[in-house]
């Protein structure tokens, strides 16, 4: 098949970009997304013209480095992340418009990369249970309901790839650091850092530069790993009792 | 969760045997030497950290004997770790809460990309939470054996010991291991061994592990004991008076060559699978680290152990950019097939009759049928493919594809019942082929997976360059031939957590060491070499793009240095890759400049090294004329076809020193000595 490609190419964060097209011939339906444009780059290269810069890694969907805005949806129109999307769901002829994510927290590094530290800084700021190597009890000292072990899970499973941010009309990262938030509050080991890990977390969010969450639930639609909206109100429930704590 | 067979083993012999003999030497005059000419005979290798006296005592006695660095010291003394996988990330997070200076690299634009993440099955402990007999001991023989008696006994235990302290450090971290209603963790057997050993967290484990050292590693940086530098890639190590004193890197967003100095270097950058350029590494995996240290002096250990792992979804076209894994228990109930007439293999695989299929693993090993080990599972799918008979979509001239059929399967459990067991492999085997399995057989497919190779380090984790150390995947130690499933988490976070902080404090109780700065002439060396190197790069400008070079050499490497490797195919392959090598670098086109994001930059780097380490594999591969774990040699095998061992002549470490460009490497040989374990051909009929 053969698709037409509108894609945005910007020298570095401080250029101006802009959208360039491109043909791409012989797409075979099973290429995934991301060899579709590696096959693009091959004949970019072949033709003397700089390859797209765009970021992928393991390309089986568990590390959360790729990430592109495919025809104005965070990863694409189903719920996977870009690099387990596949041509078979274009049509011959089709033409796809692939722009980085969107969030003024996330630069625009090269063309499709974006900086997306200020998820790091997130962590950093109390995404962790505080225990020194060595200083552990013994796995069983502490039981977990399966319940909680499961819904803990469930949350954990967040890849970091910002979708959420991207779908978002505020850019807010909520459904991030709400599954962070799910994940650890869920469990014993989590409870004595509760209240200033969730103060600590969104105020490092609002100072990055992400938005307020207005419950419109573009996010969890957006995620690959269907995060669900509630780790959202876990937030705020955790904020407010951190709050009426006094911290 | 992957079926095991290679533990499938006779658990009788656990008597110990403290006067084993130690194999004799490995003498070119005994011996048909196929290598002779590809390399130099070097003095043979001791591991001097390794204590001696009763196995079970010995990692005790070195925790005690290494030296302590006091904690107001520390804050004078530096590490540079490479890589934040499971085994830089958990250094990294250890070393910044015992007070040193940490700096922490990566090439991902996070440390919690690393490819550790991609780890499916579980984390092996000897826990013995479920009450069935395991223990230290059994897991450490159980790893020994597996790893077809080719690993040090000392590490091997060690890493037995420490597993316990794994669990306890991740279950406090918060990882959501599974559980069971009582509220306690669940284990799962990991087939083949006879105990339920494996934690695990659904399919994901390697993931919730990642995650959790990565919080702690970036609660540090919170604490400001460490400092991440994403998106920078090592590109050399700088060695000052003989030792590794910090590395070059460059700032993969500007371009910037940067130089970062340190009292010691730790390298956790993994694997290099992608040699062979499709593999189920991420895209990004790499030997340049490793290799860097290899020019300057690092051996590197038994390069061409390499697993390869029988289910892995099937090439579907030139284009394709990696390969995926498939849980291994799918062969569990799934039967292995492909047509007896080569007319057929096109054919819609549901028209076949029943008469013209070819079960050939239930054909030619009736009593383990198609839970034979990875290793013969992904020998046999080869060769029925290149008798012809493989199935799936013509690539070039082959089909490379078995059929795993669930119809059996499906009506004698139900396929409810298979939905339960297999659902989340159906669906992503779905979502890559566009095939449904309930309906249609899917197609498998053996893919390189883990290498057991890596640089060799001692007892302490310590290169044979005073200063770096090497962890995880990276380095050579705990997997002997063959890497069990379940084992890479332990190995990545053992040697991270536990043994690591434990031994490296002895080498930095020697300092305050002595400052050097940038202007320092060797340090200056490193960084100009490294810019000369890109700038050559950039202006060659030839005219085949890096990938077609990365492309041709993996089907060299997968060729004749994949599952079956022939002395005949071996030197064939030495001199491919050697042309091959000579064309790129006159001929290779990299557009772009130095100064910004450059991802053809980046890979050019990567393959350039990848070119010397796969000559190397193919020496190794030639020089060790025996069949053993994830090394089969055609001409070693029973009259079945299976692999066999020579532990005459070749139960040793090959240790590899790097001789100048165009000098054959010289072999130094580690012997391994076994005292808690007695030496045993595996078997499977």
């Amino acid at each position: 098949m053969k698709v037409t490609l509108k894609i945005w190419r910007q020298a570095d964060a401080a250029s101006k970009g802009a959208m360039h097209t491109y043909e791409v011939d012989e797409v075979s339906p099973d290429m995934s997304f991301l060899e579709m444009l590696d096959v693009l780059n091959e004949r970019l290269n072949a033709q003397g013209e700089e390859p797209i810069a765009f970021d992928s890694d393991c390309r089986e969907g568990i590390c959360g480095m790729c990430g592109l805005m495919i025809n104005g949806e965070a990863h694409g129109p189903e719920v996977t992340t870009t690099c387990q999307l596949h041509m078979r769901t274009f049509k011959d002829g089709d033409t796809i418009t692939i722009e980085p994510w969107r969030s003024d927290a996330f630069p625009v590094v090269k063309d499709l990369c974006v900086d997306r530290g200020a998820l790091d800084r997130i962590i950093q700021s109390g995404g962790y249970i505080s225990v020194n190597t060595g200083a552990a009890p013994d796995a069983h000292a502490v039981p977990v309901p399966k319940d909680k072990a499961d819904r803990a899970f469930d949350v954990a499973t967040c890849i970091g790839c910002g979708a959420c941010v991207a779908a978002c009309p505020n850019g807010s990262a909520s459904l991030f650091v709400g599954a962070k938030v799910t994940h650890l509050g869920e469990l014993p080991q989590g409870q004595a850092e509760r209240d200033r890990r969730v103060v600590n977390m969104i105020g490092q969010h609002d100072h990055e530069g992400f938005g307020g969450c207005t419950n419109i639930g573009e996010c969890t639609a957006a995620c690959p790993k269907e995060i669900p909206l509630d780790v959202i109100s876990r937030l705020n429930w955790d904020l407010h009792a951190a709050l009426r704590h006094g911290k | 969760m992957t079926a095991e067979k290679d533990t499938v083993l006779d658990m009788t012999d656990l008597t110990q045997s403290p006067e084993a003999d130690s194999p004799e030497a490995h003498s070119p005059d005994d011996e048909p030497n196929d290598a002779a000419g590809y390399y130099a005979d070097g003095t043979p290798l001791i591991d001097k950290k390794t204590p001696t006296g009763p196995i079970d005592e010995r990692w005790e006695n070195r925790k005690f004997n290494a030296r302590l660095a006091a904690p107001a010291n520390r804050r004078n003394l530096s590490v540079i770790i490479v890589g934040t996988g499971l085994a830089g990330a958990s250094a990294a997070a250890t070393l910044g809460e015992a007070g040193y200076v940490v700096k922490s690299f990566c090439y991902q634009d996070s440390p919690r990309r690393a490819h550790s993440i991609a780890a499916q099955g579980g984390i092996n402990a000897a826990k013995n939470y479920k009450g069935d007999g395991d223990s230290v001991h059994r897991l450490f023989y159980d790893t020994v054996k597996g790893g077809d008696y080719r690993s040090r006994e000392s590490n091997v235990d060690r890493l037995a010991e420490i597993s316990r302290n794994i669990i306890d450090q991740c279950v406090a971290q918060g990882v959501p291991f599974a559980r069971e209603y009582g509220g306690l963790l669940d284990n799962r057997s990991f087939g083949g061994v006879q105990v339920s050993r494996t934690f695990y967290a659904r399919g994901q484990t390697g993931q919730q592990l990642l995650i959790g050292a990565y919080q702690a590693l970036e609660r540090q940086v919170a604490a400001g004991t460490v400092e991440t530098f994403t998106r920078h890639e090592m590109l050399e190590l700088v060695m000052v008076d003989g030792k590794a004193r910090g590395i070059i890197a460059r700032d993969m967003v500007t371009g910037e060559i940067e130089t970062h100095l340190a009292d010691v270097v730790v390298l956790a950058s993994g694997g290099y699978g992608n040699v062979y350029f499709l593999s189920t590494n991420a895209m990004g995996c790499n030997v340049t680290a490793t290799w860097r240290a290899h020019r300057k002096g690092a051996y590197m250990a038994n390069p061409c152990y390499t697993q390869i792992h029988p289910t892995c979804i099937p090439v579907s076209g030139e284009h394709q950019s990696k390969l995926t894994l498939m849980s291994e228990s799918l062969r569990n109930d799934g039967r292995i097939w492909v047509p007896k007439n080569r007319e057929d293999c096109d054919k819609d695989p549901r028209d076949i009759p029943e008469d013209d299929r070819d079960y050939y693993l239930e054909r030619i090993y009736p009593a383990f049928g198609n839970l034979v080990p990875r290793d013969i599972a992904s020998r046999q799918a080869k060769n029925v493919c290149d008798e012809g008979r493989g199935v799936g979509p013509l690539v070039g001239d082959f089909r490379r594809g078995v059929y795993l059929d669930f119809t059996e399967a499906i009506e004698r459990m139900g396929k409810e019942a298979v939905e339960e067991k297999y659902g989340n492999l159906f669906d992503m085997y779905a979502q890559i082929t566009g095939e449904d399995p309930y309906e249609v057989p899917m197609r498998i497919y053996p893919a390189v997976h883990y290498v057991m190779g890596g640089l060799w380090v001692d007892y302490d984790l310590q290169s044979t360059i005073p200063g770096l150390f090497v962890t995880g995947e990276a380095n050579f130690s705990d997997h002997g031939a063959n890497r069990l499933g379940a084992s890479a988490l332990m190995q990545g976070l053992g040697d991270g957590y536990f043994v690591l902080p434990n031994t490296v404090r002895d080498y930095l109780a020697d300092g305050p060491f002595e400052k050097i700065d940038e202007d320092h002439p060797d340090v200056v060396a490193a960084r100009a070499a490294v810019e000369q190197r890109i700038n050559k790069l950039l202006t060659i400008n030839g005219d085949r793009s890096v990938d077609s070079f990365h492309r041709e050499l993996g089907h060299i490497m997968w060729e004749y240095c994949g599952m079956e490797r022939t002395a005949e195919g071996l030197r064939k392959g030495i001199d491919l890759i050697r042309s091959l090598r000579e064309e790129f670098w006159r001929n290779v086109k990299v557009l772009g400049s130095a100064e910004s994001l450059n991802q053809s930059l980046e890979k050019a780097g990567r393959v350039a090294d990848f070119f010397e380490l796969g000559e190397l594999m193919c020496i190794d591969a030639l020089h060790r004329r025996e069949s053993c774990g994830g090394h089969f040699r055609a001409e070693s095998q029973t009259e079945d076809g299976e692999a066999l061992r020579d532990d005459e002549h070749y139960s040793y470490v090959a240790a590899w020193e790097f001789s100048d460009d165009g000098e054959p490497p010289v072999l130094h040989q580690e012997h391994l000595v076994y005292t808690a374990i007695e030496m045993k051909q595996r078997s499977y009929k």
